[in-house]
């Protein structure tokens, strides 16, 4: 395993001293109860133990600097970590300092074995590792300050970053921490009770409000370097497109521009490069480019045309996901008791608020990479085969980042690859590569166009007795190395959860999907499967609740498997607050529930039309997600997040395609909800639970749409099965 | 309404032509007063520059502005507020300065602001109102800042955000604003013909 | 290339440059002031909001030959300003940001609204803020800081 000290990628971080027990013993605890884990093992040795002092540097002033192995874009993961760690080590929270690390084996998901951040594993997959980092380091302080008054461990006890001795002996972590870093480091470690927590289950603020507030928070695009220039690329208008020919002549005469070249881009494309000082003339040139390109041999994606064929696909059957009972039990039902609906998902662009930026420094033999990246171990490694290194070769910073939802999670590395490939042709100089806001809604990388078709037959008690459901989309791990571990008998898992795994009991149950290949890139937004199925499943259940003339929560109830208690107390919990809505004419209740990434979760909104829109007036939202680490961090990740999931319903929430060239250019054209679109109040209530936390990033996404449709349709009587919503 | 501006735009098509011809033999008609039928003739040429995009974007009858030749709601959310200047936060003023600032793509002008109500030329549905409606609004001064017949030509010949409708500048993607149907100068003439006309208006059909 | 000389937060600064180059890249790149931020370039966002002769600025799209003398402020200087530091406290007491990309935006054009209108109401913050986007949706808690923010003024 990398020795972080010795590894000198890392040579910034020289608080990583040498431990005598880094290269010792085996991690034992990990979360496999994941059928993939087991495929991971065998192509993966497990992590090794952590050495407390690669996360953790006590400064003599008393700092305490916790390195967190995830990027921080919004989720508020360098709070909660290092919380968590803070707790158990009894530091001063007053001087906790938190930094993204770098890439490194060391700062690898436990479960998932790569760097990362996504599936809302950061918690979950790390709560127990850092509270094991934060017991093992106390001990450590604790086993050094006992050894120097010749007291023994459990005679001391610790506060506030201080080791209190028995006989009124007192000592401060930063005076300790010195010889700590000799101690060997404990194979295991007693964690506190959960009544013994200072922090952890209680609302903590942000660590990073404060510099997010004045304007001295750096993001990878404000970064920063001597002799750096900045560069744009020009893509082909239709993804896979290439350079015919070129006039780069008033391009190069723009003040400022040092270079103009062709380069490869994704899908086998190329495009041209501009390198400049700055970034306005280097955008500035980009727009004065003439450019001819060779769009024979590419397919030219129309969504109206991949819409008809995606219809026409779901009235077949596709790959089996799932098949259960009897396939024939629909037929039999009689068709007045029968459902068909069609559902339309159009493409989504993530835009994130940071537009997309890496800057690369290539010397000739090592390079150096910052970026704002949810996969730092993979971009390390495309940004090393650009350049013909060893990974270990690249150190890679993990920059804060404004937003992700996904779209810095990219298999391919693309932005990383076109980095490198300028960073080496300006070998030696460092490079900013910035994607405008243009080169983001135009490039690709969406949540992939979706139709479903489901028909469902109802039993004489008014639940669902036989369900038939067709599920039409691209599939996003298809030719990438997650395609063994999430594909199966042909299905995509992530366009099908929330679906095959639904928590209602369904008999006869058949669940197929078909994946086109088509030719625009697709990647998981946040939420992923579950941003479409939720909606379908949520939308359906509360149709058939409407037939049966059960309220919508009761209806569930009777649906949902027994042990569901992510779904059931939310339900419950959400049932006991909205109780006193008192609706005005005009205005209806709508509700949703949904359980993704072991988090469950249930909406209720109020909902009016106004102006041919729906005003949602309010929200509450309960949810289940294990123990709450950081309330605070919660209730906004579900107000927040509410918010985002918005994005499908607005009116300018859909990226669409025709003859290859996609049609939105800019926020004018994609239009995200703004803050008239959201509810004044949206309140959160979290279940009390003991349990292992489990996450909070993607969970709030998919309710929120069904809901507000669910309130809609009582307004309207109108089933709504096409998104976004323009005609109500 | 619909019955309305087809008869409207067979109007335009033939009183273009006879206008054309109006204008090239101007000296010689100026020193008489235009008739009732030539005053029409020329408000439907003000007519047609007035609901052209570039002007009638501005003249909305709602609490936000237009943009674009298919004049849809301009983006963000932008306000007309209660001085017609937007709003503190989001003031026209946020985005539009003195003059068009061609490399970003955003129009601009002296004192860019929405007309007021009393000068809407719309609907509630943004649809453009009947060439009797928008003349009688204009006419109206109880509406119009109390400008009489020669007020109104000055205004159409000096004030700058008129002059701004051709000269528009160059939106963001670098294509070039599209320009009313007439020339300034002829938007102009069109305009003292129906003023000098005794500001006649077509009758509502 | 022409020369201006800015007023940046009370201070004097000259820059040399493109006239056509928006304020926005001048503050980032020319005067090293990275709080101001690039998210769309066409306004539509608000993240680039600055002050300029005291009016909530999109600076993406001012090109910096139409700024003359107006004096400039930006989330660098906003603190010194009771109303800004209101802003910024409230901010951070409601826990608001998330990414925080688009919060120097925010805070300019909240500022401006409490400057002209210290009591807000829903609809004056729908209409003030309602030009400010954030992709990690906070609004909520944008809303509830600057009423309280509000409520911190006299």
């Amino acid at each position: 395993m990398i020795n972080p000290a010795k590894d000198l990628s890392l040579n910034r971080r020289t608080f990583l001293r040498v431990s005598s027990v880094a290269a010792g013993g085996l991690l034992v605890s990990l979360y496999f109860d994941r059928s993939m884990l087991a495929q991971e093992a065998q192509t993966q040795p497990p992590p090794k133990v952590y050495p407390p002092d690669a996360f953790i540097r006590i400064t003599p002033d008393g700092n305490i600097v916790i390195q967190v192995n995830r990027l921080e874009f919004g989720q508020g993961v360098n709070t909660a970590l290092p919380m968590v760690l803070a707790d158990e080590l009894d530091a001063d929270w007053t001087q906790v300092v938190a930094e993204l690390a770098p890439a490194a084996d060391i700062y690898k998901d436990p479960v998932f074995g790569i760097q990362m951040v996504g599936g809302s594993g950061s918690i979950a997959h790390s709560f127990q590792q850092y509270r094991e980092l934060g017991a093992k380091t106390r001990a450590m302080l604790v086993a050094t300050a006992a050894s120097k008054w010749n007291v023994s461990a459990a005679q001391c006890r610790t506060e506030a970053s201080v080791v209190f001795g028995p006989a009124g002996q007192k000592a401060r972590y930063a005076e300790l921490a010195s010889d700590a870093a000799r101690q060997n480091v404990p194979q295991t470690v007693r964690l506190k009770n959960p009544s013994e927590f200072r922090l952890i289950g209680k609302p903590v603020r942000r660590l990073d409000s404060r510099p997010k507030c004045n304007g001295s928070s750096k993001f990878g695009l404000d970064l920063d370097l001597p002799g750096m220039k900045v560069a744009v690329v020009a893509h082909p208008p239709v993804f896979g497109g290439k350079v015919k020919s070129l006039d780069d002549k008033e391009a190069r005469a723009i003040d400022g521009v040092r270079d103009v070249f062709q380069i490869p881009v994704n899908l086998g494309g190329t495009g041209v490069a501009v390198v400049a000082d700055k970034f306005w003339p280097a955008k500035e040139a980009g727009d004065l480019l003439k450019i001819e390109w060779d769009l024979s041999g590419v397919q030219p994606a129309d969504s109206m045309e991949l819409f008809a064929r995606y219809r026409q696909l779901a009235t077949t059957t596709g790959n089996v996901a799932v098949t259960r009972g009897d396939e024939k039990a629909l037929e039999r039902i009689p068709s007045a008791s029968r459902i068909v609906a069609d559902f339309e998902f159009p493409y989504l662009a993530h835009a994130p608020m940071e537009p997309l930026n890496t800057t690369v420094r290539f010397d000739g033999e090592r390079a150096e990479t910052w970026a704002g990246s949810q996969f730092q171990t993979f971009d390390q490694m495309a940004v090393a085969q650009v350049l013909g290194l060893k990974p270990e070769l690249v150190t890679f910073h993990t920059e804060m980042a404004g937003g992700g939802f996904g779209r810095r999670a990219v298999i391919d590395s693309h932005i990383q690859r076109e980095a490198a490939v300028i960073a080496k042709r300006m070998q030696g100089t460092p490079v900013k590569l910035i994607w405008t806001r243009e080169d983001d809604i135009q490039g690709g990388y969406y949540r992939p166009m979706h139709v479903h078709r489901v028909e469902v037959g109802i039993g004489p008690d008014g639940l669902p007795a036989a369900w038939r459901h067709v599920v039409v989309g691209q599939s996003i791990v298809a030719g990438t190395p997650f395609a063994s571990l999430l594909i199966k008998n042909g299905v995509d898992d992530t366009a099908v959860e929330g679906v095959a795994d639904s928590h209602y009991v369904i008999p006869n149950f058949h669940l197929s999907a078909h994946h086109p290949t088509v030719n625009v890139p697709v990647l998981w937004w946040r939420s992923v499967g579950h941003t479409h199925t939720a909606f379908v499943m949520e939308t359906l259940i509360d149709e058939l609740a409407t037939r049966a003339k059960i309220d919508p929560i009761a209806y569930r109830r009777k649906l949902l498997k027994p042990d569901s208690h992510k779904l059931r107390k939310p339900l419950d919990l959400l049932e006991t607050k909205t109780a006193n809505w008192r609706l005005p004419r005009g205005h209806a209740k709508g509700v949703a529930c949904h359980e993704c990434f072991g988090t469950g979760v249930a909406c209720a909104v109020e909902v009016s039309i106004e102006n041919n829109r729906p005003k949602i007036h309010r929200a509450t939202v309960a949810v289940d997600c294990g123990m709450a680490v950081n309330p605070l961090t919660i209730e906004s990740q579900f107000q927040a997040g509410i918010g985002f999931g918005l994005t499908q319903l607005v009116s300018g929430g859909a990226i669409t395609l025709k003859n290859g060239r996609v049609e939105q250019r800019n926020f004018d054209g994609f239009i995200p909800p703004y803050i008239v679109d959201v509810p004044v109040d949206i309140d959160v209530h979290i279940v009390p639970s003991t349990e292992a936390p489990t996450g909070c990033g993607e969970p709030p996404v998919p309710v929120i749409g069904p809901a507000v449709v669910n309130a809609l349709a009582k307004l309207t009587g109108k089933r709504y099965r096409t998104l976004p919503l323009t005609n109500i | 309404m619909s019955r309305i501006r087809s008869l409207t735009l067979t109007i335009s098509a033939v009183t273009i032509a006879y206008v054309c011809f109006v204008i090239t033999t101007g000296t010689a008609t100026r020193a008489e007063e235009p008739s009732a039928m030539q005053g029409l003739a020329a408000w439907q040429q003000v007519y047609s520059v007035l609901t052209h995009p570039r002007c009638i974007n501005c003249h909305t009858a709602t609490s936000y502005p237009q943009q674009g030749d298919d004049r849809h709601r301009h983006f963000a959310n932008v306000v007309r507020g209660p001085a017609n200047t937007g709003v503190p936060g989001l003031n026209c003023s946020s985005c539009h300065q003195k003059a068009n600032a061609d490399s970003t793509g955003v129009p601009g002008g002296h004192n860019w602001h929405l007309a007021p109500l009393s000068m809407k030329w719309q609907d509630e549905n943004d649809r453009p109102l009947s060439s009797a409606m928008v003349c009688r609004v204009l006419k109206d001064r109880s509406k119009n800042h109390n400008l009489d017949g020669p007020g109104l030509l000055k205004h159409h010949e000096e004030e700058a955000l008129v002059h701004w409708a051709w000269n528009p500048g160059r939106r963001p993607d670098g294509s070039m604003r599209t320009l009313p149907p007439l020339t300034h100068e002829q938007f102009v003439l069109a305009t003292r013909q129906w003023v000098e006309a005794g500001m006649p208006c077509p009758t509502e059909r | 290339m022409a020369t201006y000389r800015l007023n940046v937060n009370g201070r004097q600064r000259e820059v040399t440059t493109d006239p056509s180059t928006p304020l926005l890249w001048v503050l980032r790149e020319d005067l090293k002031m990275t709080g101001t931020k690039y998210g769309c370039g066409v306004s539509a966002c608000g993240a680039c909001t600055v002050h300029v002769g005291g009016v909530a600025t999109r600076s993406c799209v001012v090109p910096v030959s139409m700024i003359d003398d107006r004096p400039i402020v930006t989330i660098e200087g906003i603190g010194v300003d009771p109303v800004g530091r209101a802003v910024q406290n409230a901010w951070i007491d409601k826990d608001v940001v998330q990414c925080g990309y688009c919060q120097s935006g925010q805070i300019m054009s909240a500022v401006a609204l409490l400057k002209h209108t210290p009591k807000p109401t829903d609809l004056n913050i729908d209409e003030s803020m309602g030009g400010n986007l954030c992709r990690c949706a906070t609004y909520v808690r944008i809303r509830e800081a600057i009423k309280s923010a509000g409520n911190q003024l006299k």
